[in-house]
């Protein structure tokens, strides 16, 4: 195969590939979604870690993380609908942090709606990102999808009121993972009864979309890739016709089936993370690992970071992933096997081989 | 089903739209026809050369390419030819920041080098051709270079001049009403490939252990490139060989800092120009800011925003001014924009999409003098042999 040949042929695929991904030409937007004027698409921005160092000095890498998503999603064509920021906007909850971050967003011109990240949440429990960014759950309707936002991200209130001399250890002790001092997520009571109320004004063929910052289904407690009444959250949303959540928190591309409910996370602007080994305790619970994470290059701050924009057609989620120096991906809903699925590695047989030369 | 069907739609939608993309694909012959054969000698410091098979090197072919490139009637005004801007006593630059083209037209970019040329995998700044056939058909009929409309002018000259008449006859065994485009671009390329620089001071160096090849400076200079100074992360030396080019495409804040507010409608504008046909070619070199997009120009990559590929090293001191934009006077200047991370005056804002590879480098200035005297070593013994004939 000679080395020109090549480059024009990847020149061609890489074309495909980044046209389908990340931006769509006007015409090719009507070309797939013509038929209902109920499609849109609106941008996910998560996971960004903005991180004060003293003074007027953030991490630069975390800071162009951000900066970068927000000034590609303004370039989208057509313009997304809104915007959601999926938590974590901040490294440890200061106001420093979450004021810079909301600075940077501020760039963005369509709406942003705001879910809460534990690196936002435990030095104040919500209170100055409340006065930034609104309720901390709530739900909103969109050309007919009801959208709903939960703080997937609290605990028990043992753990939140009683355990810590103070905020900053509070806030320190959830920020680690594999640390025997944290405690599970979880949506908790006084949300659960507000859900239960709220769904219940939804006729159950009004495609329902929620979103958390932590998975609502059980991958990887150590990790707090969890949450602790997933499963009460599921039934509430099962007798749904088309029902989807979509995380953050988990840093990598996971996507997973239950019922009638899809799961999808997004990307982080800041880092990535590998995929945890399985937490066996919840087998059904698993979701489909598709390719594992490549180990990010060191050199490439922005390696194996991204956002995503999404499209909603016919009720249904279909995440774009734009991802920095790769290629971008897309797992969109499959609806003869009734479930998410990575359109560029559906199959085993199909993946790519992870990389072993670093 | 449905969203299955509508998928395979878009994609093979998206693959016409690439096909049309990159343009004159059609006039190749189809791929996997082309084999290659390389040059088993290559210069010390140099891989060996891949040249098509259906495009052998010959003496006779390179001497009519040499003469098709130094030809100025190829063009609307009668004053441009290809030497014009990559001229054999410059380095095979113009030494002009942007180059000039017809009726004293400027474009928007730096002349790059001919010089290892052949090596690239693609061709121009943004990196729209893919080799140096498609690519030297190009400046001939953009407006801003040769200018001419079509090639039909040339080909009346290629085809009545008698000196061409012969020489296409002795090189492709072809009639003069045989004569195409595709015959001239494959001797433009056959010339192209013998203009090639190794052997130099770093060579003799690094590949051959002469320890005096280098200064101490110049010594220094390498460990910063290796280092510190992260430039070898793109600049690529190998184990035997060294292109100093990862063949990628970087946005390193050059040309896209001065125009970052205008990119959101710049980039819209463009995708919606591009999908009812504009042509890629003559939009970015006639429009400064269109130029700025870089490769996103070429592939619509949101994240190629003001991306352009990297060049080589080889030759670097002769071919000032620097930059896609020949916007940096001198190397000093260079190694300053990339040890501020980014900005060429300390103080500017960051551009958004600025590649993940490039971040403040805390390189003192003795540490920039000795990147920038090491640079100096990578001038090749032919190059450094027509300067000292200039002098």
């Amino acid at each position: 195969m000679s080395t020109i040949n090549n480059s024009r042929r990847n020149f061609i695929k890489h074309s495909g590939i980044a046209l389908l991904g990340s931006s769509l030409p006007i015409s090719l937007v009507e070309l797939a979604f013509a038929e209902t004027t109920q499609n849109f698409s609106f941008a996910y921005i998560s996971d960004s870690h903005i991180q004060h160092i003293k003074g007027a000095e953030f991490v630069r890498n975390w800071d162009q993380g951000l900066k970068r998503a927000v000034a590609e999603a303004n370039l989208l064509t057509p313009k997304p609908d809104f915007v959601i920021f999926g938590g974590d906007l901040a490294q440890l909850g200061t106001k420093e942090e979450l004021d810079h971050g909301a600075e940077m967003l501020s760039a963005l011109s369509p709406k942003v709606h705001h879910v809460m990240g534990e690196h936002d949440y435990y030095l104040d429990l919500g209170e100055y990102w409340e006065k930034l960014f609104g309720p901390q759950y709530y739900s909103f309707d969109h050309k007919g999808v009801h959208f709903v936002v939960l703080n997937s991200i609290r605990t028990y209130d043992e753990w939140t009121y009683k355990r810590w001399p103070t905020n900053v250890q509070r806030m320190a002790e959830m920020a680690g993972l594999d640390n025997p001092n944290g405690s599970p997520f979880m949506v908790g009571d006084e949300q659960r009864k507000w859900l239960k109320a709220d769904l219940a004004k939804i006729p159950k063929t009004t495609p329902v979309v929620v979103f958390s910052h932590s998975p609502l289904q059980k991958i990887y407690k150590g990790w707090n890739f969890w949450t602790e009444d997933a499963e009460q959250i599921q039934a509430m949303l099962k007798p749904f016709k088309q029902a989807s959540v979509i995380y953050g928190h988990v840093h990598q591309i996971q996507y997973n089936q239950i019922g009638n409910i899809s799961f999808n996370s997004v990307m982080a602007t800041a880092w990535p993370w590998p995929y945890p080994q399985a937490y066996a305790q919840a087998e059904q619970y698993l979701p489909k690992l598709t390719v594992p994470m490549n180990r990010a290059d060191p050199f490439f701050e922005r390696d194996a970071t991204g956002w995503q924009f999404i499209n909603m057609a016919n009720g249904r989620v279909d995440m774009h992933f734009s991802l920095d120096s790769n290629n971008s991906r897309t797992v969109g809903f499959n609806k003869s096997k009734k479930r998410p699925e990575d359109t560029v590695y559906p199959s085993e047989a199909k993946r790519t081989a992870p990389q072993t030369h670093y | 089903m449905r969203f299955i069907i509508v998928l395979t739609l878009s994609i093979t939608s998206l693959f016409a739209y690439a096909q049309f993309v990159t343009g004159n694909a059609d006039t190749k012959p189809s791929p996997g026809t082309i084999k290659q054969q390389s040059n088993p000698k290559p210069m010390l410091g140099l891989p060996p050369l891949i040249i098509p098979v259906d495009n052998p090197q010959t003496q006779a072919k390179i001497e009519l390419g040499n003469k098709l490139f130094h030809d100025k009637r190829f063009s609307i005004d009668g004053t441009v030819s290809c030497s014009n801007c990559h001229d054999d006593n410059k380095a095979f630059t113009d030494n002009l920041p942007v180059s000039l083209g017809n009726n004293g037209k400027f474009g928007t970019r730096n002349a790059p080098t001919v010089i290892n040329a052949a090596y690239n995998k693609v061709q121009f700044w943004d990196g729209r051709e893919p080799d140096l056939e498609s690519q030297s058909k190009q400046p001939l009929i953009n407006p801003v270079e040769h200018g001419l409309s079509d090639y039909k002018p040339l080909l009346t000259i290629v085809q009545t001049d008698p000196e061409y008449v012969t020489a296409f006859k002795s090189v492709f065994n072809i009639n003069e009403k045989a004569i195409t485009m595709d015959y001239v671009a494959k001797a433009i390329a056959s010339f192209e490939r013998t203009v090639l620089s190794g052997n130099s001071a770093f060579d003799r160096y690094y590949f051959k252990g002469d320890k005096t090849a280098l200064s101490e400076a110049q010594m220094r200079g390498l460990q910063v490139f290796l280092g510190q100074g992260r430039c070898v992360s793109c600049h690529v030396i190998e184990n035997d060989q060294a292109l100093f080019t990862d063949s990628k495409f970087h946005n390193i804040g050059i040309g896209i800092n001065q125009i970052q507010q205008d990119v959101p409608k710049l980039a819209e504008a463009f995708l919606a120009a591009k999908n009812k046909g504009a042509n890629v070619d003559i939009s970015v070199l006639s429009d400064k800011k269109s130029s700025e997009l870089g490769r996103f120009a070429v592939t619509d990559v949101l994240s190629e925003v003001g991306a352009f590929k990297t060049p080589t090293l080889r030759d670097i001191e002769l071919t000032a001014p620097y930059m896609h934009d020949g916007s940096l006077k001198n190397l000093n200047d260079v190694v300053k924009h990339y040890n501020n991370g980014g900005v060429t005056k300390v103080g500017d804002p960051v551009n958004p999409y600025l590649s993940g590879g490039i971040r403040p480098l805390k390189l003192d200035n003795n540490q920039i003098d000795d990147l920038v005297a090491f640079l100096k070593a990578l001038t090749g013994s032919k190059a450094a042999n027509l300067a000292a004939k200039e002098n």
